[in-house]
Formats: C-alpha cells, structure tokens, sequence
C-alpha cells in the first residue's frame, strides 16, 4: 500500500521513536503489565503501524464489500441498507407462554424470532418422557409435536417474519414441525424463511446435545440442505456454529478453526453425496459469539470471511453468493457475572458493538440475569434496547466496516487467518474433523483454554469485574422469571389428548414407512412430515431414529 | 468389623466389596487381616489384562466384552486403572465414563483406581482387588489400563490373559511402540479394523508374531475389532476362551499364577518396606540426617543405604 | 516421601439431561491437581446411576454439576437415595446455575455445599478439605 521508499522512512522514524521517546519513558514509568495477551494468548504490540500489514494488497486481500474476498462485508450496503436482525433468543415453559414472549419482543421492536427448546426438546424426548423429570421447560420451551409448534406461533405472522430455531440432534423433524405448521395456516413453504441449527458437528465438539452417532447425524442434515433447495428455498438448513466451542471454553481462534472447519466438512459430506455446491451453499449460515475484547471479536468476523470465500472457491463454487459467510452472533453467555448483575449490561453493550462493527447480520444480546435465569421482561427489553440505541444512537452503521485500515484491526484479522489455517493442518494431519472429535482433539483444546482461564481468574491474573475485583456484599436484587407451574401438567395433558385423538392406525403404517428409509438411503424429510402432519410426537420420531442408528456416548474424558 | 466386611464381601455384598476395596487401597492394618481371609477363596476368576495406547477403543471393547460374557451368564468384575500424577498425587479417572449403564447390572462391578505407585506401575493393592473381586464371585475379571507409564507392562504380571489393543492409522508404526508392550500380549486386537491403514496394521503385528513366536508352543492370534459396532466379539471371547484352555493344559497357569503371587510379593514387600523406612518415626530423624550427610558428600548413598539396612535389621 | 495418606476418592457427575460440562470438567482437574482421586461419570447421568458408581466407588464425595434448572428434582433424588442406603456420611455438593432462593431447601434436603458462577476451583477444594468425613 505505501511505497518502498515510504515504508523504509517509517521504519526508520519507528525505531527512534522507541529508541528516544517510548524507552526512556518506560525505564521511568513501566507498562502496566510485561505482555499485553488477548484472549487467544496472542501477544498485543504498544503500537501498530504500516510496517505490521502484511496482506496490503488491498484490491486482493482487502478488498470492496459485496464482493471477494468480502473481508469488508459480504453486501455492499451492509448496514447502511439494512440493520442486522435483533433477533432474541426466546423460550420457557410451555408454548403458550413463549407465545406470549415473542408477541412482547416483537412489539418491542426485534424483528426476527429465535426459538429456545428445553433439554427433553433438544434430545428428542416428549415432556411426558421419564427421562424429561425435572426439566421440563426449564431452559426452553417445551415442543413435543405439531399441537405444541401451533401454540408457539398463534398469531404471529410466519409469513412475514422469519424464525431461527436452536435445535440440532432432531432438528429435521423440529423443521418438520415449524413447516407443517406454516402448510395448515396456508402459507406455501417456499415462502416461509428461518434457520435450523442442525449442527451436529459442534455437538459432539462442545454443546454436547447430540443424539445419534456421527454417520447418520450428517446424512440427516445434508437430507436437510437437499430439501431445502428444492423446497424451502428461503430456509437456512444449517447454522455452523462457534458459539457453543466459545462457551464452552474456547480462544476465539479456536472458535473461529473450529467452526470453519465444520462448516467445510459439511460442504465436503454434501458434495460426497452429490449435491451441487452452488445449490446448497447460498443456505449456509453461521453462528458466532461476541466475547469481551472488542478488536480481537471484529478481527474474527473479518478473517472468518475471507477465509470461507477462499476455501469456499477452492472446494469448486462458481456463484457468489456460495461464498457469503452471512453469520448471526450472540453476546457471550459465560461471561456474565452473577454478582452485580446490572453490570452485564455494560459487557453486553461492548459484545454487541463488536459484533455490529465486525458486520453480523443478525444480534441476540443477552439479558443482564442471564448468570441466574432466563431473562425476565425488563431484562431482555434493556437488552434489546442496547442493540437499538447502537443502531440508531452510535452512528457506527453510517460507513461499511469503520475499522478497516486500522493498522491493528487488519494486523490481527491476518494473524488469527494465519492461526486458522495452522489449526487446519493440524485436523488435517489427525485424517479430518470427525477422526479428530473421535481422537477428542477439539475437547482437549477446548478443555486446556478453558482451564488455563479459570486458573488465572483464580489466581487474580485476569480480572473479571465484580467476581474476583471490585466485589460488593450487597445481595441480588433483581426480578427473577418465574414460570407458570402449571405449564407441565397442560403439556402433558395436552400430549395424551393427542395420542388419543389421532389416527393410531394411519400413522403406526408411516412410522414404519419411516423406519425402512431410515435404513435406506431416501431423503428422509417427505417422510418425516408425514409422520408429523399425522401428529406423530418428537419422542416417538426419533424412537425411530433410535432404533435404527443407536445412541451416541462420548468417549473419554477429553 | 473387618471379619463381617469380609465374609459380606466374599458373599458378593457390593458395598462391602468396595469399602474392602478401599482399605487394601489405603494399605491400613486392617488390609492385612482381610487379604489374609480374602486369599483362600480365589483362583477361581479368569483375569484377562486389557492395555493398549490412549484412543485405541480399550473401553468400547471391555463395554461389548462385558456385555459378551453377562449374556453367557457369567458376572465381570472390571478395575479401571489411570496414572496418578507424580506431581499432585491426583488422579482423573475417566474410564468409567463409558460403562456407566454397564454398572447397573448387579453382575458387573466396575472399581476405578489410580496407579497411586512411585514408580508409575501398578502398585500391589490391584493385586489385592483382583482377588476380592475373584473371591466375591466373579467369573471374570478384566483389568484396564492406559498405555502410559510401566503400567501397561507390569499388567502381564496380573493377568491371566493379556490382550494389547492397536489400532490402524495411530501415526506410530507398532515398531515405534513402547518397548516390551507388543511383547507381552497373549492375543492382539487390532480395534478400528474399519478404519484406512488397517490392513498395514495387521500385517506389522504379523511379522512381529512370526518373531516372537518362532520357537514357542503357541502362536499369538489377532483378532480384528470394530467395538463400536459389536463386530467380532465373539470371535475374541472365543479366543480368550482358547487361551485359558491352553493355560490349563500347558500347566502353564501355574507357572503364570506363581509369577503373580512372586510380583505382588515383591510389590508388598517393597511397599511394607519403603513406608517403614519412610514413615516410622524412629527412623525419620536417620533418613533426614542420612540425606544431609550425603549431601555434603560426607557419605555415598550405598552406604547410607547399608547403615539404613542394618539398622532394619537390628529392630 | 512416599504417600501413604488416604485419598480423598470424589464422584463429579452431571445428572439429567444438561450438556454443559465446561465447570465440571475444570473442578475435576482442580481436585485431581489438589491430590484428590476424581472418577468423572460424564453426562446424562440418572440418580440411579450416580448412587451406584457412588458405592462401587465407595468415594467420600459426590459433586453434582447442573446448568438447566432441574437442581431441585435431581439433586434432591439424589440425597433422597443416598439417606435410603445409609450413605449419608458422603459429602453431597452441587454446582452450576442455582438462584439463591433454592439453596437453603437444598441445604435442608442434605446438599451440604452449593457453588454458583463466579466460585473458584480452591472455594471447593477448600470445602472438600474441611467437610469430608
């Protein structure tokens, strides 16, 4: 970018400055601390200059958005066409009253839904399953058939807005649910628009709400993409997630290999089966976190970008919307502090700066009681309102991508794509990412960050405000949700009227139906909507699955 | 009360067996008395040795083994060894992870141990729990232990059978192997047998067979596995099964059992030993003054060692 | 020299359905590091299954990890099932996400120590040290 004659000047002025002001300044005054370390461990300099950027090439490596290597932004609008999608992760107790909680949302001004399922949800159980004991819509809402997907969205307008569900072990049939549904109010699925998570990959990585073993899980969910092409063509079939490996303990480079690198694996399993790339990849999106250092967090989303329009290419797509990483992002849940909560309001505010610089297309904040419980309504209206006044208040929406230029943001956009691909080589070098979950390789990784963490908030070598600095004794006084005890015994009741009611006869022959393509190789989502139209429950679908391909159990410790 | 622990114990009460478990792992006086009841009731378990490096599949296989020998109605007893860390004197024990649902079945007892020993190796209270599980009633008793340290070899003392699980693809060729390992196995698993380089794998346990075995009564088979799918289970229950036969008609599961019982009694010995020079008061003060003393190069450690010998000697 | 001290022997389990071993994973390796013997059961482990590595084991401690908000239902299964079986001089502890509200009932029920966010890995070591029997 500058000329040879240029750069050898700054050089030159850059040592005497160290030599004649920043030295004897620090010989009188030293630095605050002997390294300055990001959250990756990465070592950060007092100062970055021209001399720190090594991809300078700016029409190459940088770049205009909207079009490659998109390390700008993948539209060339972005924000200033349209603000990212606030969009509120949601869900507790029984339909009915998540019902409820989206109306409040949407009245408050989010503009996409996200549904939160409970943990008997998640692993395919009905609520009335005896495994579902004690969890019943305690970290989610409860669905466990079509009647239940009903409740959720009464009187929401699914043709106008669109909804993301976390749900990923039975996330085809949650899908299968969300587009009956839409078919019985008459909305054609080729207009319904939302996401699935449906990533299994990172389940085995970090959430760990896995159901099946590896093989069928991906044969699932590239079932998903071909059907989503073909007939829910305004769906996102996958959220290629980092969120959870974050959450769960890990750097942010570790975030931003891993999830990569799934996300490829998934275009790999897709191509194997002969899909073409150009068809399922407009359909992929991700899934990102929003942690605590600000530039470190912008830098990720910039490399995440080029890195998948790159890799993207190589693996063979021609269009370019194939090459788009379009990603939603979520504060980041572990670090809020139960103690002063109010301040969570703080961290959230940076995170979601991060985000909205780093050029996310869609936000969830998090509440500020979310250490204690799901968000009661003031909490998560606050959190919604962080993300209005940034978009309305802040002015950072006026240009595209702000930090670009910035000699620091663009030196660590480059270092953590050149950490990425390290971690790539080293998957590589195990035989790819599912021998590598088996080695347990991410969870080590993970693991080892995680520790490593905990271990210097112990030891007072990180500070976490409020939790091992700056402490106060008084007690927690802010609301807390309280969920309708009744929820439970509605649902259950509302299951057995469904056993009941339905034709038993009908649907045991489309359960079996189910069953032997299961075993075969059909794309399963005809079948499985079959099933659900004749309000077949979750629990009794995946029993199927069950049956057919077994349970998974982790391996070992790490 | 060590007497009613006992005689629960060998009736096959599982909380006795496991606070039995503990005293023997502890080493208290009481340890003495119960092993000294234990003992005469064993000889009846077949005790098969499971080792191979970490990743190899060692819990998936003792899972469907186990699983294996419960529908011919015979009752397992598993001890799943970890290294203890030489530094914290810690241990993770995460093997159980895998058999959780196993342990449900009341025939099945699953006991996790840290190796606990100074050397890494497997200290004598896993001798001492291979016989209470014996003793209790167990048909089998199958020993777990991970490919680090001098566990992994010293289990050949233990077992009846050894079994040394490899796995294709691990990176390593079975040459680079820890030195003695692929020595000691009486049947070679080759887990994974689904996976790319497993017919390379097979063929390097091959030649080392041809080897080992050139002049021996028997020829160590190898069994390939895929665990995590029950495929060939059978085939190596069948295996261990021959084995055990062939111990019994060779005579030579006497000859391996003396050499268990000669192991366990050097292990006993040497750990009687080091907690009496060690831990007994009266020689503290000489252990410490020793170690001054050859510190300042006044004294040579065998000598010292001498002195402490006579001294044991004398008492 | 040789360390013939008894080992504390503790069980860190994950009851139920919730997935998050982030914290447990971390405190097993804080107890293994303070010399402890820590059998890790990993998830989806139901009180049944708890109770019975708990006496195969014969371990002094049992920690119960849960983020999902079923502490109430699970946790209390558990010190139900220990007091049946006369195991009550194991040390019951719970960790994870539990409003403050509930932990005097499950202080009553027999959960001697509950640890929510921001405790650090010596708080339980600390605990363990002082109240195992």
């Amino acid at each position: 970018m500058f000329e040879k004659e240029t750069i050898d000047k700054i050089k030159k002025n850059k040592e005497d400055w160290e030599k004649e002001i920043y030295e004897p300044l620090i010989n009188k005054h030293p630095e605050r601390k002997k390294d300055f370390e990001n959250l990756s461990a990465i070592k950060i300099d007092k100062l970055y200059t021209p001399l720190d950027i090594k991809n300078d090439n700016y029409p190459e490596d940088i770049g205009f958005p909207g079009s490659y290597p998109f390390l700008r932004g993948i539209h060339s609008t972005m924000h200033r066409g349209r603000l990212w999608t606030m969009r509120q992760f949601a869900g507790f107790g029984s339909a009915e009253e998540t019902n409820q909680r989206y109306k409040y949302l949407l009245e408050h001004g989010e503009t996409g839904l996200s549904v939160a399922f409970d943990y008997p949800t998640l692993y395919g159980y009905d609520s009335d399953h005896p495994l579902a004991r004690g969890e019943f819509g305690k970290c989610g809402v409860a669905i466990s058939s079509l009647k239940d997907m009903e409740l959720l969205f009464k009187d929401i307008p699914i043709d106008d807005v669109t909804t993301s569900m976390t749900i990923n072990g039975p996330a085809a049939i949650v899908w299968a649910f969300y587009i009956a549904n839409a078919e019985n109010r008459g909305i054609s699925k080729g207009l319904i628009g939302g996401t699935i998570q449906n990533d299994i990959l990172k389940e085995y990585i970090a959430q760990k709400s896995y159901i099946f073993p590896p093989e069928p899980s991906m044969r699932l969910i590239v079932d998903t993409f071909e059907y989503g092409f073909k007939h829910v063509p305004r769906w996102n079939t996958i959220s290629i997630s980092g969120y959870h490996i974050r959450e769960a303990g890990s750097t942010a480079v570790q975030e931003l290999a891993f999830t990569l690198g799934d996300g490829l694996e998934y275009v790999r399993a897709a191509m194997k089966r002969g899909l073409d790339i150009d068809k399922f990849a407009p359909r992929l999106s991700f899934f990102f976190n929003a942690h605590n250092d600000l530039f470190e967090e912008i830098a990720k989303y910039r490399a995440a970008r080029r890195i998948w329009a790159r890799e993207m290419k190589k693996l063979g797509a021609k269009k370019e919307r194939s090459l788009l990483m379009r990603f939603h992002t979520q504060t980041a849940g572990c670090s809020l502090s139960a103690q002063q909560p109010e301040i969570n309001i703080v961290r959230v505010t940076i995170q979601a700066l991060a985000a909205v610089l780093g050029g996310t297309q869609s936000l969830h904040t998090n509440s500020m009681d979310e250490a204690l419980a799901l968000p009661s309504e003031k909490a998560v209206r606050i959190a919604l309102r962080t993300q209005q006044i940034i978009a309305e208040e802040s002015g950072v929406t006026h240009t595209i991508d702000p930090l670009g230029g910035s000699y620091y943001v663009e030196w660590l956009t480059d270092k953590m794509e050149e950490e990425t691909y390290r971690y790539f080589d080293r998957v590589e070098k195990l035989g790819g990412v599912i021998p590598a979950i088996e080695k347990g390789f991410f969870q080590r990784e993970i693991a080892e960050a995680a520790y490593k963490y905990q271990k210097e908030i112990d030891g007072h070598t990180r500070t976490i405000v409020g939790v091992n600095e700056y402490k106060t004794d008084e007690p927690v006084d802010i609301p807390i949700l309280k969920m309708d005890e009744k929820g439970e015994s509605r649902q259950i009741k509302r299951l057995n009227d469904l056993r009941k009611n339905r034709d038993q006869r009908k649907l045991d022959t489309l359960l079996e139906k189910l069953r032997k393509a299961a075993e075969g190789d059909e794309n399963l989502m005809p079948f499985i909507l079959d099933c659900v139209h004749q309000y077949a429950t979750l629990g009794e679908i995946c029993q199927v699955f069950r049956d057919v391909y077994g349970e998974y159990r982790e391996p070992s410790l790490y | 009360m060590i007497n009613t622990l006992t005689s629960k114990a060998l009736q096959g009460d599982q909380r006795s067996i496991a606070k039995l478990i503990t005293i023997v792992e502890n080493d208290t006086s009481d340890a003495t008395d119960a092993m000294k009841q234990i003992h005469p009731h064993t000889g009846n378990a077949h005790v098969i040795g499971i080792t191979g490096v970490m990743g190899c599949g060692k819990s998936t296989l003792i899972y469907e083994l186990t699983k294996k020998y419960r529908k011919q109605g015979k009752t397992v007893g598993i001890i799943a060894i970890d290294p203890t860390s030489p530094f914290s004197g810690g241990a993770l024990l995460g093997d159980r992870i895998r058999m959780m649902e196993l342990a449900m079945d009341e025939g099945v007892f699953i006991r996790s141990m840290g190796t606990r020993g100074m050397l890494g190796g497997l200290t004598s209270s896993v001798y001492d729990v291979v016989e209470i599980m014996d003793a209790s009633g167990k048909d089998i008793v199958l020993v777990e232990t991970v490919g680090v340290g001098q566990a992994e070899v010293d289990i050949i003392k233990i077992s009846d059978t050894t079994i040394v699980v490899v796995v294709p693809g691990l990176g390593d060729s079975i040459q680079t192997l820890k030195a003695g390992i692929m020595e000691i196995a009486d049947i070679y698993v080759v887990n994974k047998a689904d996976r790319q380089g497993v017919e390379q794998t097979v063929a390097e346990v091959q030649s080392l067979v041809e080897i080992e075995c050139s002049n021996k009564e028997r020829k160590t088979p190898i069994i390939e596995t895929i665990a995590k799918e029950s495929k060939h289970i059978d085939t190596l229950v069948e295996t261990i099964d021959e084995h055990k036969q062939f111990l019994k008609e060779t005579k030579k599961l006497e000859q391996q059992r003396r050499n268990r019982y000669e192991s366990e009694l050097v292990e006993i010995i040497r750990k009687k030993l080091m907690s009496y020079v060690f831990n007994e008061e009266k020689f503290k003060e000489t252990i410490e003054d020793l170690l001054q003393k050859i510190r300042s190069k006044e004294i040579d450690p065998h000598t010292a060692s001498e002195l402490i010998l006579k001294k044991i000697m004398k008492t | 020299m040789i360390n013939m001290e008894r080992k504390i022997r503790i069980l860190i389990a994950k009851p139920g359905l919730d997935g998050h071993d982030r914290g447990a994973k971390i405190v097993a390796r804080a107890l293994r590091d303070a010399g402890m013997e820590v059998i890790y059961t990993g998830l989806h482990q139901t009180p049944a299954m708890i109770v019975e590595a708990a006496i195969q084991e014969d371990v002094d401690v049992i920690g119960l990890s849960l983020l999902s908000g079923a502490h109430m239902t699970l946790f209390v299964d558990v010190a139900d099932m220990l007091k049946e079986k006369g195991m009550e001089d194991v040390l019951l502890l719970g960790g994870g996400i539990i409003p403050e509200a509930d932990i005097p009932k499950l202080h009553e029920k027999g959960i001697a120590g509950v640890f929510g966010p921001g405790t650090t890995t010596e708080d339980i070591v600390e605990f363990v040290k002082k109240n195992v029997k």
